[in-house]
């Protein structure tokens, strides 16, 4: 349970918090016609006689997005209903020719499911939790309005109309802003494996309506909800929660009532307001759409949906840990974006076989320089990075140079600058560029001999108890090999000499 | 199941059909009329009968994910689009301003 509470001036509230997730669906092609699903075409340059509703045209289903929705259902362990189907859903705007959108209220093609969002002890989340999800139903995306291109006149591009979003409903289930933003994280980051949608919530991809309520700590009863439309970032959601929160406390405290209703958020002056208009829009008149049959799912696409299933991030993470070796933390990071431990999981099978040793020996290696080092060479070089340089291989010959002490970690930096610079040769560049370190025990112990001998005083009170000592002799030595030598060498020669 | 004045305005408001106050009086008993004879259908027992979608045995048809397959249900069209528009502006249709 979260601790997460306003404090009014009759006591203190908790809030309860559901979401509607749109996610669009990757799809080529859209829902109901084959116009294309590209972002950023030109105004109305993706629209069918279907999209634009031509009188006499008739919807047939794109399997893809279908697939795609069962997939997703499939990730949140939800229940897959064999028989879904369409219906009406009416309203006269002008984003919508049809004047209908076709959705699934009463037969939607996934039941219930759920997620759980990791614990984050500094947002408030003590414990992982179980989020529910009541649905997931397929639907079309409406066309983009523009206000600000005509004095009088409305613009209106009908590319997005007729895209298919799966409708993704949790249940009441998160009680803060920082729950709820850990849930759109959680659910962004499945879609992304399984593919379904990109996430990109910038250009829309994802956008969420957030419901919130509120009450009095304890009391068993909901408050009435507010429903904030079409916020498209994390920040955001937790952002609507904390002022729509806020509002409804004050509102109660002064002997107002919350009215449910549709409300929208301003950015700019953090802040939601009611969206009047909308008010009798409600009334949606939803009926089953008679151009569309029942939606009849049979056991091998079922089974053909469950099969193309990835590793999903929960097993992804647990394997990390589990398998592998990592830290809690490193699993984390490397398991959070697609790219991520895309790019981990190729290195790790490349260093893996350069340096002949299991994927669990080199593990923590790969993912130190995966998540650390890699990143940060990369930001200081800038532009001067060319990453089609950035080749597994190249990485995994630095790892290995590393890994049999031939050069040491700041080396290892230095080579890989220039590799991601020209696209030489990791080996090549130790040897040249005289980045390696001495290993060859002669040359170190001949360094060592002579420091003891400049230092007769120091190795009498080092061995008459002075431990700290050591750490001078180190230095000593690598000073004289001009910081070359395998410092793991030098100590324990050292350690021998001294005895 | 009837409608009075004031349901059918509200029905008439929400297609966005304008209709003044004769023609709502009129509709009244027209659309009650449908509803009447509808309503004929609850006479049939069909308790234990499971819904019927269509009356030959079908299943949906779905398509491959493909764009513009078929020219008649692509895109590209712009031009066709916005044919009957009646004020398209920079391949946009136009329509009179409409802001939340």
């Amino acid at each position: 349970m979260s601790n997460y509470r306003i404090q009014g001036e009759t006591g203190e509230w908790e809030v309860v918090i559901g979401l509607e997730v749109h996610a669009q669906v990757t799809s080529n092609s859209k829902l109901f016609s084959g116009a294309s699903t590209m972002f950023g075409a030109e105004p109305n340059a993706q629209v069918s006689l279907i999209d634009a509703a031509m009188p006499g045209m008739l919807p047939v289903p794109n399997r893809e997005c279908i697939r795609q929705a069962v997939r997703t259902g499939m990730a949140i362990e939800a229940q897959i209903n064999k028989f879904s189907r369409f219906d009406r859903k009416n309203y006269f705007y002008a984003d919508l020719p049809q004047g209908y959108q076709i959705s699934q209220l009463y037969h939607p093609i996934v039941g219930e499911g759920s997620l759980v969002i990791e614990a984050d002890e500094k947002a408030g989340i003590p414990q992982p939790k179980t989020i529910g999800i009541e649905r997931i139903h397929v639907e079309q995306d409406a066309g983009k309005l523009m206000h600000d291109q005509h004095p009088t006149m409305s613009y209106v591009d009908l590319n997005r109309c007729g895209v298919a979003l799966m409708e993704i409903v949790s249940m009441p289930h998160m009680t803060s802003p920082a729950e709820a933003g850990a849930y759109v994280r959680k659910l962004r980051s499945i879609l992304r494996y399984v593919g379904s949608c990109d996430g990109n919530m910038e250009e829309g991809s994802m956008r969420a309506d957030v419901n919130v309520s509120v009450r009095k700590v304890g009391s068993p009863e909901l408050g009435t909800r507010t429903e904030t439309k079409n916020v498209n970032s994390v920040r955001f959601v937790m952002a609507v929660i904390e002022q729509e929160a806020r509002r409804q406390v004050d509102l109660i405290e002064e002997g107002g009532t919350v009215v449910q209703e549709t409300r929208l958020y301003d950015p700019d002056k953090n802040e939601t307001r009611s969206m009047r208009s909308k008010e009798d829009a409600h009334d949606y008149r939803y009926f089953p759409d008679p151009d569309l049959l029942p939606l009849e799912l049979d056991d091998a696409f079922l089974e053909e949906c469950r099969a193309s299933l990835p590793e999903l991030p929960d097993a992804k993470r647990a394997r990390y840990t589990g398998e592998l070796g990592l830290s809690d933390y490193n699993a984390a990071q490397l398991t959070a974006e697609v790219e991520t431990f895309a790019r981990f999981e190729t290195l790790l099978a490349e260093a893996a076989s350069q340096l002949g040793k299991s994927e669990a020996v080199v593990a923590t290696q790969v993912a130190n320089w995966t998540l650390s080092v890699a990143p940060g060479v990369i930001k200081s070089l800038g532009d001067d990075a060319r990453m089609e340089n950035n080749t597994a291989a190249a990485n995994a010959a630095i790892l290995k140079l590393v890994d049999a002490g031939t050069v040491s970690g700041g080396q290892a930096k230095e080579i890989y600058e220039i590799v991601l610079k020209t696209g030489r040769e990791p080996d090549e560049i130790a040897e040249t560029e005289g980045l390696k370190q001495q290993s060859d025990t002669g040359a170190i112990d001949a360094e060592i001999d002579k420091v003891l001998a400049a230092n007769p005083d120091k190795v009498e009170e080092y061995r008459g108890g002075k431990d700290k000592l050591f750490g001078f002799f180190v230095g000593q030595t690598m000073k004289a090999m001009q910081g070359k030598a395998n410092p793991q060498v030098i100590n324990e020669l050292l350690k021998a000499k001294l005895g | 199941m009837s409608v009075d004045k004031q349901t059918v305005a509200k029905i008439a408001s929400l297609a966005r059909i304008k209709m003044g106050d004769e023609e709502l009086e009129r509709m009244v008993p027209e659309l009650n009329n449908i509803l009447a004879w509808v309503e004929q259908l609850g006479e049939v027992d069909c308790s234990g009968v499971e819904p019927m979608t269509a009356v030959i045995p079908n299943t949906l048809r779905l398509r491959d994910d493909v764009v513009d397959a078929d020219p008649l249900t692509g895109g590209g069209i712009r031009d066709k689009v916005l044919a009957n528009a009646p004020a398209p502006e920079h391949g946009f249709f136009g329509v009179p301003k409409v802001i939340e």
